[in-house]
């Protein structure tokens, strides 16, 4: 058995599995509906929901590996307490990273990078998942869940911030026009309302209905 | 009426659930019924009343730059806030134990109705949500701060009890198979999240 085990490829159907899965099927976001806070607010503008999909995809890999190792030693009565600890520190780090080397970002997202601490997507990884496997399958599961999160938080960003401000910020190319001035001068006008935080429940509303009615083994119940 | 000032904005304006999307998990996953969620909106509200005076005795005495002073000059210039995050989570996870408790032992039938729910308000948003805008609002006494929490708590309480009603009647309706559940306590929310932007400049 450890002998099939070890000769197990990187990259062998279940571990793809691990990564892929979360991307629709047990989507964290839509399907096991975890970790909405953060995913509804920080979504305004794209490159505060690419920069927070890194964060935590970051606090979720390293978080899950650590808790993933340290499973045969942790007390089974103390661990939520453990693992809480283990993700502050990550993402105390994480914030100051942050700090250090995108300040504007890390102002605008305030108190939601401090907020990771209590999302339930991580919490909730470590207990179902880094506790009973191995670090290897808890790492890609932990990137697989990060993806599947930002997936979520990207198609969110870019419909408020089309739709709202007309424009597209990205990482690295800065904030990008993306509705040409012609259209506002033949009368468009943005929509404040994609601005405004109920918006960002209409669109994961309208995501999870696009997505069950074309996955219909998904509707529970 | 400053005290009455930051209730109303921070129950109604600035509502923990519907501006800033704080224990929506929770929020969503204990809404289906109203007796339920009720018990988790009082357990809420109380554990914020009391976390986030206590976070704010820690940040003003131990975390803020120059909270140490009273220690003797030398800490007079340190600044202990890059901390803030673990010690918050620490106290907010012992007094969920505290309650968790206390609910079992007074009243066993809301301890059983709320259950897994109980010990995961440690890693409900709201409350750390309340503790680091609290930091963040600098607060001048400790009365504005458990005000503060006191109004956070009612603000989600009011959101849940609104929304199991509302899940509690929609049962009963036609909705197309792909939106029922979630798909449509997200679309309600956020009709919700509209009435309340009504409150949007609201001053006392």
């Amino acid at each position: 058995m450890s002998e099939e085990k070890k000769s197990e490829p990187l990259f062998s159907k279940k571990n793809k599995a691990l990564i892929t899965n979360p991307l629709n099927s047990i989507n964290p976001v839509t399907i096991q509906v975890l970790g909405i806070c953060s995913a509804l607010a920080v979504t305004v503008q794209m490159d505060n929901a690419i920069i927070m999909s890194l964060a935590v995809t970051a606090v979720l890999i390293i978080g899950n590996v650590l808790v993933s190792l340290m499973r045969n030693i942790i007390p089974g009565k103390i661990r939520i307490i453990v693992q809480l600890v283990i993700v502050a520190a990550l993402v105390i780090i994480v914030d100051q990273v942050l700090k250090a080397y995108v300040y504007d970002v890390s102002k605008k997202l305030s108190v939601f990078v401090g907020l990771i601490i209590t999302n339930c997507i991580i919490m909730g990884r470590l207990e179902a998942f880094a506790l009973g496997n191995k670090s290897w399958a808890s790492a890609l599961d932990g990137l697989g869940n990060g993806i599947g999160y930002g997936l979520v938080l990207v198609v969110v960003a870019f419909f408020k911030e089309l739709f709202g401000s007309g424009t597209l910020t990205i990482p690295g190319l800065g904030k990008l026009t993306i509705i040409p001035e012609s259209i506002y001068e033949m009368g468009y006008m943005d929509n404040g309302l994609m601005l405004l935080p109920p918006s960002s429940l209409f669109i994961v509303g309208i995501y999870i209905w696009v997505q069950k009615a074309r996955n219909p083994e998904l509707i529970g119940e | 009426m400053e005290y009455l000032n930051i209730f109303i904005k921070s129950a109604f304006i600035d509502n923990m659930v519907f501006t800033f999307f704080f224990g929506m998990c929770s929020y969503l996953a204990v809404s289906k019924t109203v007796k339920t969620a009720v018990g988790l909106g009082s357990a809420v509200i109380f554990v914020l009343v009391v976390t986030t005076p206590i976070n704010y005795l820690l940040e003003t005495l131990v975390l803020q730059e120059g909270a140490l002073a009273w220690l003797g000059d030398e800490y007079a210039t340190m600044d202990l806030s890059f901390l803030s995050f673990i010690m918050f989570i620490a106290v907010i996870a012992s007094i969920v134990q505290l309650v968790e408790m206390l609910v079992e032992k007074f009243s066993p039938a809301l301890y059983g109705a709320l259950g897994i729910f109980l010990p995961l308000i440690a890693v409900n948003c709201a409350i750390l949500g309340a503790a680091l805008f609290m930091q963040q609002k600098q607060f001048a006494n400790i009365g504005q701060a458990t005000v503060y929490g006191l109004g956070s708590g009612f603000g989600w309480f009011i959101a849940i009890v609104l929304i199991a009603a509302i899940r509690e009647k929609i049962k009963y309706s036609h909705i197309p198979g792909p939106v029922k559940g979630v798909g449509m306590a997200f679309i309600l929310t956020g009709l919700m999240g509209l009435a309340f932007l009504g409150f949007l400049g609201f001053e006392l």
